[in-house]
């Protein structure tokens, strides 16, 4: 033993070895930091959200995402997972939660939004990394079926008025146009009038459509260069984040510039949605439903390619994957849309595909390095 | 076992529903409200104490290779009569619960405790076993769509609880609903179960005789 001693090497505390699968680099970003990098991209579509509908827009905000950490502290906690709430990734949840929703929601639908999003959509699964599917989605799919009524129900944005025919119909009347015009004086509050609602520009074709009652001139009337413009700015009635095109994509391309998201799934389902929207529009003489500025722009898809089908967790890895996850989001979009009951199909196209993910990584997972490639003439 | 422990096991430590999770499909499809799902039980209860009665006693001159054929045609009989019956007396209830009544013939419950059960006990224990589920059954039918009712409209059994109720809560009307929760009272259950289990000092396990194993309808070639 007395030799042993001198040719004592000395070990590493192996109680401090870490052994642990691929991948060993790391390239210093943390689930915190890539939430914040989130949050940000996410501001400026808040902003104008809450420029356009107000002090309501603000409030339904602040309800989601207070509620989703609340119930994320609760629920972690109650699982035994004592610093999950710390990450941030409730504060997204609440966020995305809060922007999927009209700016007259009622605090109580905001809260049950939240806690099934938090709870039924992540916590039971085992909390962050192990959801299958996109938490917000999940509470918004709830919702929409919970409420469908509520859900479909919105509210003008403050700077509306008689030209923008196609966005509303209840405006029409012009004691209420007076009304609206009357509290202007109350710049952050006056969207909060209970009873004024407002279509959708896509609740505005789509129910036209199915019905079988689209003219040629109301197609050609919301697709013109001023409405257009409205779009892309956000001066249409919509959920709280999902109006601002221009805001989207800044986010957007902010976090694929962050290199936070990869490009090729918002690319892939955006294109798909194009083109099949320009299809559609072509096939039908006289065309029926717009085409594909029309449908890029309006609804939930902007919100939904870029930070909702780019969700790290419950999304493909590969690039092949990528690709196939958005070109199939893009073709369930346009089926929901075109044809479905709802006016809206993002958020289903969404976790539809979510469903489909792991098929999808087993088919595109990538050859080891170091195996060839077997031919299938060999076989 | 005592007659009373064969009767009490089906209420919670063999719950049909919670525990062996059989008949699923009258259990997520009917129990919209609770009126509906205490008429589901009550029914799948009749044909359940005919069928492990007659099976029981007819357990020695019925040929093994053909039981289950046996088994399908005794509890069909029941199922036709209980149907009938609905139909002359509640045919309100008929109505609602629709094609599940008939469906009772292939609810996995009555056939589970027919093969698992009654063929292997005496009449009095099959009767005993065939009550206790029929109960468990019942109360987590009535439950289920207890909550389910109650969380859509406010109501319990039609009666208003809560006043100016106005909003239907129609998911937990919807059969996903339904999945979410039975979930839920499912996981309720387990750490019911756990915190008892605990307060003694044990880990709690779910019992080992309730797992595939003791289940002999797939393995007919030992026969």
């Amino acid at each position: 033993m007395a030799e042993g001693k001198k040719t004592d090497i000395k070990l590493p505390d192996p109680s401090k070895l870490i052994v642990s699968s691929s991948p060993h680099l790391h390239n210093g970003s943390s689930v915190r930091k890539i939430m914040w990098l989130v949050i940000l991209a996410l501001m400026p579509s808040c902003i104008m959200g809450v420029y356009y509908f107000g002090f309501a827009a603000f409030r339904v905000l602040a309800v989601c995402v207070i509620s989703s950490l609340i119930f994320e502290y609760i629920f972690a906690r109650m699982m035994g997972r004592n610093n999950d709430w710390k990450d941030g990734s409730a504060i997204i949840t609440g966020l995305l939660m809060g922007m999927l929703l009209s700016a007259g929601m009622p605090w109580w639908v905001c809260v049950i939004g939240c806690f099934i999003a938090i709870v039924f959509g992540k916590q039971v699964y085992g909390g962050i990394g192990f959801n299958p599917f996109n938490p917000a989605c999940v509470g918004r799919i709830a919702l929409i079926i919970a409420f469908p009524k509520m859900m479909t129900t919105w509210v003008p944005t403050r700077f509306m008025d008689k030209s923008f025919f196609v966005f509303d119909k209840s405006l029409l009347s012009p004691e209420k146009i007076e009304q609206i015009k009357g509290m202007s004086h109350l710049p952050f509050f006056h969207s909060v009038i209970d009873g004024v609602t407002c279509a959708t520009p896509l609740g505005v074709v789509q129910t036209p459509f199915k019905l079988g009652t689209a003219t040629e001139q109301l197609v050609g009337t919301v697709t013109d260069w001023q409405h257009v413009w409205q779009y892309a700015i956000g001066n249409i009635g919509g959920c709280i984040g999902e109006t601002s095109a221009i805001a989207l994509i800044i986010g957007g391309i902010f976090l694929i510039a962050m290199k936070v998201i990869k490009w090729y799934i918002p690319v892939s389902y955006i294109g798909t949605v194009a083109v099949f929207s320009t299809i559609v529009h072509f096939s039908m003489s006289p065309p029926a439903l717009p085409g594909m500025v029309y449908q890029v722009l309006t609804g939930g898809l902007l919100i939904g390619a870029f930070f909702m089908a780019t969700d790290m967790v419950t999304t493909p890895m590969t690039c092949k994957g990528g690709i196939i996850f958005g070109v199939g989001c893009g073709i369930i979009t346009c089926v929901i849309r075109n044809w479905g009951g709802y006016p809206e199909g993002v958020m289903f196209s969404i976790v539809l595909m979510n469903a489909l993910t792991p098929l999808i990584d087993r088919v595109t997972a990538n050859r080891p390095f170091g195996k060839k490639q077997t031919s299938k003439t060999e076989a | 076992m005592s007659l009373g422990k064969e009767f009490s096991k089906g209420i919670w430590k063999e719950n049909p529903v919670l525990v062996l999770l059989l008949g699923m499909c009258p259990v997520l499809a009917v129990t919209g409200d609770a009126y509906n799902g205490l008429g589901m039980g009550i029914a799948s209860t009749c044909v359940l104490l005919g069928s492990n009665t007659v099976v029981s006693s007819c357990k020695s001159f019925i040929p093994k290779k053909v039981r289950i054929p046996c088994y399908i045609i005794i509890i069909a009989t029941f199922v036709t009569m209980v149907g009938l019956v609905l139909k002359a007396y509640l045919p309100a209830l008929d109505k609602a619960l629709g094609i599940f009544i008939p469906l009772i013939v292939v609810n996995c419950i009555v056939l589970g405790r027919a093969e698992a059960f009654a063929a292997k006990s005496t009449i009095a224990n099959s009767i005993a076993d065939a009550l206790g589920m029929g109960l468990g059954f019942t109360l987590a039918l009535v439950v289920l769509g207890g909550i389910r009712e109650f969380l859509t409209n406010g109501t319990l059994f039609t009666i208003q609880f809560v006043p100016g109720w106005n909003v239907s809560f129609l998911l937990s009307n919807s059969p996903a609903g339904a999945f979410i929760v039975l979930g839920l009272l499912i996981a309720g259950m387990n750490w019911l179960n756990m915190m008892k289990a605990k307060k003694q000092g044990k880990v709690f396990e779910p019992p080992k005789h309730l797992d595939c194993r003791q289940c002999n309808i797939c393995n007919m070639e030992d026969i």
